[in-house]
């Protein structure tokens, strides 16, 4: 099994925290794992993305052509990456952020409303969690304990509070995640 | 105990190997895309527990040389910068290396000439093994192609540079340093004693003792018959660690066509190649230099015989494909392949280059 994956959007959106989490629970599962983040000024307002490998053999190169599954979060994220998504593959976006329909018909295209759910749960901290939700709904590539071991492992010692508040939202992500 | 793995960055895994080894001093001044090193090491606070120094400069020039005194009294001291920091760091780099002194160095390259850009590069190729500061010194090269490396070669650098008495330097980029991957880290060993470094380095600049004479640290030499002499020492040694230190890894070669040869992050892209050259029935191999100098040229040059062409693959405008290119000395085309300035090639640029410029 082998997971080739792009998350993109804006930068503080908990684009590579997400990234780094489905690593963490990749590492967790036993699987070869790579995170590589597109790092600098786009940490500062623009565009931020990160590429997360889950793989059961040793993982070649850190850097992609095309994706399996693609999460994207804003347009320009959009128009970036939905030509790179592999025949057969994944395209995941939160509605509230697109314009526009998906014009690909080669590729499984599901939409998320995080935003509009955190708006709902009066919580924008869940967003990227209410997203990993809706990627394990579809794709179910590690289990839930692991998320919360992987969690643990990447949240400093004081945040381990908030641990219950991200289960509910990968819960509710699960639910509201829906095929286009 | 068992082993532990860990997840995480390149930058992370020098500072805790570093830590690990039992290194006595960091010096350094931040920089993206390397300031994790220090930031760690900082978060760490190794002083407490091993009693290292880490120690935030007032710049680059002021870092190398407290790396300098450090190393003339025999510790283990390193530091750590990007590009245009290491730019900075050479004439101290030059000095430690004419005074035959051990210390380890990290360049996390980024895009260039000038600041540039804050993207991963391979463009100081050239800066580290054909020089960068004056004279005629040599920097045993060792080019990561993975966050367990970045954690191995701390020790590794280190080792060789006591052996030789000569800086170490790994040359890691932005990719090598910013991605995060599984890694095992050493075992912790202790820092040296007083003791141990006296018998170990006794040409240390330690407080002279009544029954010997001083110990002098220095790279100059005003009388150039003296002067030769050195330099004609250090080319001996420079002899000594071609002939022993060469390391590399071939990767699918056996049987192979074609050769990639890469360093660093291109090897891992490289690797993706292969792969997908294979897919479609294309013998390709990866030869991957993990010791720029010495450089496998030997290894190299055996290829010549073997393959039908050879693309040097690089994120700069044409460096090591010179090496290659000397090693294979017209035996075989090989050309090459790279990206400018932080633009990070893909796996797939690369299939077309090797068609178009070798098949």
């Amino acid at each position: 099994m082998k997971q080739e994956i792009i998350i993109a959007g804006f930068g503080g959106q908990g684009v590579l925290s997400m990234g780094k989490i489905l690593a963490y629970s990749g590492l967790m599962e036993g699987k070869e794992v790579s995170w590589m983040p597109s790092y600098g000024p786009e940490q500062r307002g623009g565009t931020a993305n990160v590429t997360v490998i889950l793989s059961d053999d040793p993982i070649s190169s850190p850097i992609l052509n095309s994706y399996d599954i693609a999460i994207v979060l804003n347009q320009p994220s959009m128009d970036k990456f939905a030509s790179k998504v592999k025949p057969g593959g994944i395209l995941i976006y939160d509605g509230y952020g697109i314009h526009g329909e998906v014009k690909r018909k080669d590729i499984h295209v599901y939409r998320v409303d995080a935003m509009d759910a955190c708006a709902e749960m009066e919580n924008d901290k869940a967003f990227n969690m209410l997203i990993l939700g809706g990627l394990l709904k579809i794709v179910p590539m590690v289990k839930i304990e692991n998320v919360l071991l992987g969690l643990k492992k990447s949240l400093p010692e004081r945040h381990h509070k908030l641990i219950p508040m991200n289960e509910a939202a990968i819960k509710k992500g699960m639910e509201i995640i829906k095929e286009v | 105990m068992s082993e532990e793995i860990k997840l995480m960055k390149g930058n992370e895994a020098i500072a805790y190997a570093a830590i690990r080894y039992g290194t006595d001093g960091y010096f350094g001044y931040p920089i993206t895309p390397q300031s994790e090193i220090m930031e760690t090491l900082m978060a760490e606070r190794p002083w407490d527990t091993i009693g290292m120094v880490v120690l935030q400069a007032e710049s680059e020039v002021a870092a190398i040389n407290m790396v300098y005194g450090g190393a003339g009294s025999g510790k283990r001291v390193m530091t750590s910068s990007s590009s245009p920091g290491i730019s900075l760091k050479l004439e101290g780099i030059s000095y430690i290396a004419g005074a035959e002194l051990p210390c380890l160095i990290v360049n996390v390259m980024r895009g260039g000439p000038g600041l540039g850009t804050i993207q991963p590069s391979q463009a100081d190729y050239f800066q580290t093994v054909k020089g960068g500061g004056h004279g005629d010194y040599r920097l045993i090269t060792l080019a990561p192609h993975s966050v367990q490396e970045m954690a191995d070669f701390v020790a590794l650098g280190f080792d060789l540079a006591f052996k030789y008495s000569n800086p170490a330097i790994i040359l890691a980029d932005g990719i090598i340093g910013q991605m995060m991957e599984k890694v095992v880290l050493p075992p912790y060993r202790p820092r040296k004693t007083e003791a141990e470094i006296r018998e170990e380095s006794p040409w240390a600049a330690q407080g002279k003792p009544k029954d010997r004479k001083p110990n002098i640290i220095t790279s100059l030499e005003l009388d150039p018959e003296i002067m030769e002499q050195n330099n004609i020492r250090f080319q001996a040694k420079y002899q000594r660690i071609e002939e022993a230190e060469v390391r590399y890894e071939e990767f699918h070669c056996e049987d192979a066509d074609y050769l990639l040869v890469a360093f660093g992050s291109s090897a891992r892209i490289c690797q993706k190649v292969v792969e997908l050259a294979r897919e479609e029935g294309l013998k390709v191999g990866l030869f991957r230099p993990i010791t720029l100098w010495p450089f496998p040229k030997k290894a190299i040059a055996d290829y010549a015989d073997k393959v039908k062409g050879m693309l040097s693959v690089e994120l700069n405008a044409g460096q090591m494909v010179e090496d290659v290119r000397l090693a294979v000395n017209g035996k075989v085309k090989v050309e090459h392949f790279g990206r400018l300035g932080g633009v990070v090639f893909t796996p797939d640029e690369i299939l077309v280059a090797l068609k178009e410029k070798i098949l």
